[in-house]
């Protein structure tokens, strides 16, 4: 016979058995799709490279002090390399113009929506969402048919006397720039609009009402009440762009190497894995960090109602 | 003040306001005209949808007449945007910046006028002191009370010192004693900055009790324009008296007129004096209207006679509902003495005298 205490202690097991069945997929899911291959990254980055790619099972910390070293072929002297520094400061260049352009474009472009009528709204969220559903390598081959220089724009300036020569916007940072910002404005529209369909437009009223010109009433009243959304637009458009891979290959045409571009390179022809891996995590760290400062900066006290 | 014309703040002139077009076309304010004295405070009074709120936001700029003109001491300002007219006004939902403390609230206006740091902050000083808020200068909007929102409102308005205040509903969200306390404020409020005051309610009381002059409006258009005991005592028109107060109403027939006064035959025979509303020039057949405490009910006869139908005691009057014999209601209202007076029985026959200056001839 169990006693009361020994059947409660058994409920009681079983309970916790329940409980982790239940969170199960959630955490095999968390520990295949993330924290796994991670861990496989960071493993790779501190092994020795195979000769034809792939890893040895080896320590070395070679993969990381290339980063930003070089080792002399003939001496075997280190020395600080500038070359991934410098495309990590395109990347970054890049993917924080992007953002800032996207916000340019998506800022009027979400007000224009959550100022329509209910009814309307839909549609308009609906058209910028559709071009989501094609698939992002078709999407970017299309912004190369509308600037390559027997493109759309060219073709239409050439034809209206403006220019007589094609202007070269394919293959530069300008063509990763206008490829990113399509690709990722609807990312920066959608949590805009989501803020600014909550923003309370008496207020609007109020400011004018105080003498508050219409600059002064976005700079002042609009936009610290959208900040949550301004946040979060700029993470969901920074995040992918600093790690584009698609958009600056194809527009970019491998010549203007991107970061993604660079650790891809470390994978295939470099056949450095290590290097690939520990490139993976820097970018990685550092992209957290600035956004945990960014986050902190901008979400102070000013932007708690939202 | 109230009856000695000034110059006056607001003038509109034959304003027409229509939303939509085509079949769904509304015109919200039917050429309305109106003038607002200065330092007066100015009730727009009628039931929801009467166009008051349009008129409001005409005057403030947050819309812009289809027809008409408004003039701002002589010049016009109806094609202004708000930002450029010296006019704030007290929202009904108070649309306090929920981002900024209530000192920032208030001195916002003066901000945006580019007015020097240092005159910002003895003006926003001033002001919390007007509507007694020093202490909670630092405090959000957020962590305020409804009543003190309210205040901070008033004072985000008053802060810039705008010639006319244009106050929306401001009490409609506030409890009844805290909307007793806010109403004192603002007399007081608008007594001490001598700023001109228009003020919107449905509130009958409301306006009779704050106001210099009220404008009753119904279906777009202003009815009668006068001080509040014009319009409680000389309505112009049926909608007026009936949405003031309680009123009775009689069918009458005119004997004689001369001047302001006439002297009419009511169905029950009964022959009594009454004025006649301003401008009103009446044939034949009349509506008279007898406010509840301007008549008496008497055991024995009166000018009319009826059954009580109904005694309801309110503390400080009695309402007697009478049964008139042609059919119609009649109710009479009387001051209540302790231990004495006339009480009266349901069912019991009464007289109801009508005093000399009691009955009024208006527009149907």
């Amino acid at each position: 016979m169990a006693t009361a205490a020994e059947v409660e202690k058994l409920n009681e097991s079983r309970d916790v058995r329940k409980r982790w069945l239940l969170s199960a997929p959630a955490l095999t899911i968390i520990f295949l799709a993330a924290s796994g291959p991670l861990l496989i990254v960071l493993i790779y980055s501190f092994l020795t490279p195979g000769p034809y790619g792939d890893v040895v099972w080896k320590f070395s910390t070679e993969g990381w002090v290339s980063v930003l070293l070089e080792r002399d072929i003939f001496d075997d002297t280190l020395a600080f390399a500038s070359a991934h520094l410098t495309i990590f400061w395109r990347s970054l260049k890049l993917a924080l113009m992007a953002t800032v352009a996207t916000l340019i474009f998506g800022f009027p472009t979400a007000y224009f929506i959550a100022t329509r009528s209910e009814r309307t709204r839909d549609i308009w969220l609906f058209l910028i969402t559709i071009p989501f559903w094609t698939n992002l390598l078709i999407r970017t081959f299309a912004v190369l048919q509308v600037i390559r220089n027997e493109g759309i724009v060219n073709t239409a300036l050439i034809n209206l006397g403006i220019i007589d020569q094609p202007i070269q916007m394919l293959y530069t940072d300008f063509a990763i720039m206008v490829g990113m910002v399509y690709v990722y404005l609807p990312l920066m529209v959608l949590p805009l609009y989501a803020s600014m369909e909550k923003l309370d437009f008496r207020l609007v009223e109020a400011g004018y009402d105080l003498y508050a010109t219409r600059w002064q009433v976005l700079r002042r009243i609009i936009f610290p009440m959208v900040k949550p959304g301004v946040i979060a637009g700029s993470i969901l458009v920074f995040i992918p762009a600093i790690g584009a891979y698609v958009t600056p290959s194809v527009l970019g045409g491998g010549k203007n190497m991107m970061f993604a571009n660079l650790i891809e390179l470390q994978f295939g022809q470099g056949r450095n894995w290590p290097l690939g891996a520990a490139l993976s995590i820097t970018v990685m760290a550092i992209v957290m960090v600035a956004l945990l400062v960014y986050v902190r900066n901008t979400s102070g006290s000013d932007a708690r109602h939202g | 003040m109230p009856d000695t014309p000034g110059k006056n703040a607001i003038e509109v002139r034959g304003v027409r306001k229509v939303f939509g077009t085509g079949e769904a076309q509304v015109a919200a304010l039917d050429t309305v005209s109106v003038s607002i004295r200065e330092n007066e405070f100015f009730t727009l009074l009628g039931p929801s949808g009467c166009g008051k709120t349009t008129l409001l936001r005409l005057i403030a700029g947050f819309d812009f007449p289809s027809e008409g003109e408004i003039l701002l001491y002589g010049s016009d300002i109806a094609p202004l945007p708000p930002f450029k007219r010296p006019v704030n006004t007290v929202f009904q939902s108070y649309a306090l910046f929920p981002h900024m403390t209530v000192a920032q609230n208030i001195g916002f206006g003066l901000e945006m006028l580019g007015k020097p740091r240092a005159e910002i902050d003895a003006r926003v000083a001033e002001m919390l002191k007007l509507v007694r808020m020093e202490k909670l200068a630092k405090r959000r909007t957020s962590q305020i009370s409804g009543g003190q929102q309210q205040r901070v409102a008033l004072a985000r308005a008053l802060a810039p010192q705008p010639k006319v205040l244009l106050l929306d509903e401001p009490l409609s969200a506030l409890d009844y004693k805290l909307r007793k306390e806010m109403q004192i404020e603002l007399k007081r409020l608008q007594h001490e900055t001598g700023i001109t005051f228009i003020f919107v309610t449905h509130d009958q009381e409301e306006a009779l009790t704050m106001s210099d002059r009220i404008a009753v409006m119904s279906s777009g258009k202003i009815l009668q324009v006068g001080s509040p005991r014009d319009i409680y005592d000389r309505p112009a028109e049926r909608f007026v008296a009936d949405f003031i107060g309680e009123t009775n109403f009689l069918d009458a027939r005119i004997d004689s007129l001369d001047g302001g006064k006439a002297k009419v035959t009511l169905k029950s025979g009964a022959s009594i004096s009454a004025t006649v509303a301003d401008g009103f020039k009446p044939d034949g057949d009349a509506t008279v209207v007898i406010r509840p405490e301007h008549a008496k009910a008497v055991k024995g006869q009166g000018d009319i006679s009826g059954v009580v139908e109904n005694v309801v005691y309110f503390g400080t009057d009695t309402h007697v509902h009478i049964k008139l014999d042609d059919g119609e209601t009649f109710t009479v209202r009387q001051q209540n003495a302790r231990g004495a007076g006339a009480t009266f029985e349901r069912g019991e026959r009464v007289g109801v005298v009508i005093g000399d200056d009691a009955a009024q001839i208006l527009k149907d």
